[in-house]
């Protein structure tokens, strides 16, 4: 089985992010960018499929701006075999995204593409649903176990009622929940290791496909403030608190 | 500008928050509802019910991502906007539907400001995203927290549709948890606990908590990586968004990951050992000290006041 697994670099999740004073985004220079959890998820779990021998090859593609590259040799360090980086300074939409992703699928063939299921900078959740479309392809979202049958995947989900579990018949695609697995931190000699592994760059604007964003972003704007509130002494006036707080839910 | 609604059901019945979504759907214009189910005949009727529900349209299908997305594509035509939930059924589905309709969707709008501007939060919801659609359809998915839910007494009638939809997917199995609390997306009271309630049994003390005041109980995603509660009990950037009139965060530092969950919550009390947790710093009431001394005596008192949500 091959496995295409796409990775996006985003601010670190550790990072607290500042909205731009002027509403034009949100301060990313000089902050500590790193791959999206929901990323790393998805290159362990096809790194593990390698070693269990389920998987020869895994191909990582990531799309962005050159400092891209950093994710890719994160998941060549992981166990990945070989790299692909979309170049593009733009700040793409979910559904360009898919389609690049579609394009370098229709190259590469893979078996099973793998995604984070959402990154954690515009929190979209799209793009793996979008390629599943683009590809005619089944899709699994929101993975927290992935067992291979055969020609088919057993895909536990998790849902909103709790988890549920799935067939899918090759090739598909899935997406990685952060209970899939435990992502690795590649010892020093695997992240030398990378570095001599193949990474391809290729331009975004070579794979024919209108880079244009469909949406009109007006502003980024930071929410509306919390106001500290006040500690309590007792359990007893927590209790009142609370009866006052119940009290005026009754009275609506 | 008609607006095709998914509704979200679970174990035969609609799902508690579809009021909520009606009622951001009639934003944009009149609403149909499309119900696919094997068996959608009681959820059909609950969703006529709902006020400004024009018809109710019903597949009898698998539940899966692919069904559901053909149910809705052979629709779509007819529809200037079509929405769902932003639950794990329309995130599944919306985008999916969007790429075969070579739309951009919006998604976890949580305000509409206009025919085609709408309000996401980003970064676990430390930003707030304003965007214009100028696309000719609108691909959509509300999160049902941010709306107030619309009345009930409507009989709008029910169609069924004669559509066959096919799924290389195969459902196999749900693994749900047993749990009579509830539903936490909607729920007026949530009780959250942390890691630091230690165990499943500990987690049943919070239950106790719960249970006192008619709430229901959510959890850290430490808390279920732990294994001490379900998975679907985790509020959060990845897991629920709550906008309950009160939130009791228990053992619970407050990570922006977990905080994205809460920012609806109109009050917001703490119960915490550390005085500087984020989550102390931004409850409206706080009492430091330990859980397991706090929460039983709690009880107690909640109880001998004979409060009863
Ligand atoms: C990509 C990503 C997504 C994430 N998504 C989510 C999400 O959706 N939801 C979520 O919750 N988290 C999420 N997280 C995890 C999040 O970052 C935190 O790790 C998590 O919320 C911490 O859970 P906690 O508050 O239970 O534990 P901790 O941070 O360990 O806090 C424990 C708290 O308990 C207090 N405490 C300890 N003992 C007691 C006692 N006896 N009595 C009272 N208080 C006590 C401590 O003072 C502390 O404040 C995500 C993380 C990542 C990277």
């Amino acid at each position: 089985m091959k496995i295409l697994v796409a990775v996006k670099r985003v601010v670190d999740h550790n990072v607290r992010i500042r909205v731009r004073p002027d509403g034009t985004g949100v301060e990313t220079t000089g902050v500590r960018m790193s791959m999206n959890p929901f990323c790393k998820h998805a290159v362990e779990a096809a790194v593990q499929l390698v070693e269990k021998g389920q998987a020869s090859e895994v191909v990582v593609v990531s799309i962005g701006p050159k400092q891209s590259n950093d994710v890719i040799l994160t998941a060549l360090a992981m166990g990945a075999h070989r790299g692909v980086l979309v170049e593009t300074d733009a700040a793409l939409e979910t559904l360009t995204i898919a389609k690049l992703l579609a394009k370098v699928a229709e190259e590469e063939q893979p078996d099973l593409i793998l995604l984070g299921k959402q990154a954690v900078d515009d929190d979209s959740n799209h793009v793996g649903q979008m390629l599943a479309a683009l590809t005619n392809r089944p899709q699994a979202t929101f993975a927290s176990e992935i067992v291979v049958k055969g020609s088919e995947l057993e895909v536990t989900r998790e849902v909103d009622y709790g988890r549920e579990t799935v067939a899918l018949p090759l090739p598909a695609v899935v997406t990685a929940d952060l209970r899939l697995n435990t992502p690795r931190n590649a010892a020093l000699p695997m992240v030398m290791k990378a570095r001599s592994k193949p990474l391809a760059v290729r331009p975004a604007a070579d794979f024919g496909v209108d880079l244009a964003p469909r949406l009109v972003v007006e502003k980024i704007s930071p929410p509306a403030e919390r106001v500290a509130g006040k500690t309590v002494g007792s359990v007893a006036d927590l209790a009142s608190a609370i009866a006052a707080e119940v009290n005026e839910m009754e009275a609506l | 500008m008609s607006v095709l609604l998914l509704a979200d059901h679970d174990k035969g019945e609609l799902s508690p928050a579809t009021a909520r979504l009606v009622a951001a759907a009639s934003q944009l214009g009149p609403v149909d509802i499309l119900v696919v189910a094997e068996n959608p005949a009681a959820i059909a009727a609950a969703a006529a019910q709902i006020a400004g529900v024009r018809i109710v349209q019903v597949v009898k299908a698998a539940e899966t991502a692919e069904s559901i997305t053909n149910s809705l594509e052979s629709l779509a035509q007819r529809y200037q906007s079509v929405s769902a939930s932003a639950s794990s059924v329309g995130k599944d589905v919306i985008p999916r539907l969007a790429a075969k309709l070579d739309i951009q969707p919006v998604t976890d709008v949580v305000e509409i400001l206009g025919p085609n501007r709408f309000t996401r939060p980003i970064y676990a919801g430390n930003a707030l995203e304003t965007v214009t659609d100028p696309q000719p359809k609108h691909l959509l998915t509300f999160r049902a927290s941010a709306f107030r839910p619309a009345a009930s007494g409507n009989a709008a009638s029910v169609e069924s549709l004669d559509l066959s939809v096919t799924s290389a997917a195969r459902f196999l199995a749900a693994h749900r948890t047993e749990s009579d609390t509830p539903d936490l997306a909607t729920a007026q009271i949530v009780i959250g606990g942390g890691v630091s309630v230690g165990s499943a049994e500990g987690f049943q003390l919070i239950e106790k908590l719960g249970k006192t005041l008619g709430a229901a109980v959510g959890a850290t995603r430490a808390a279920v990586d732990a294994g001490y509660a379900p998975n679907d009990w985790q509020i959060g950037q990845t897991g629920k968004i709550i906008a309950p009139d009160l939130y009791i965060a228990i053992g619970i530092s407050g990570a922006l990951q977990h905080l994205a969950g809460i920012q609806g919550a109109k009050k917001i009390f703490a119960i915490n050992t550390d005085a500087e947790a984020p989550l102390v710093k931004i409850a409206d009431v706080a009492l430091i000290g330990d859980l397991f001394e706090i929460v039983p005596q709690l009880i107690a008192e909640l109880e001998k006041s004979g409060i009863k949500h």
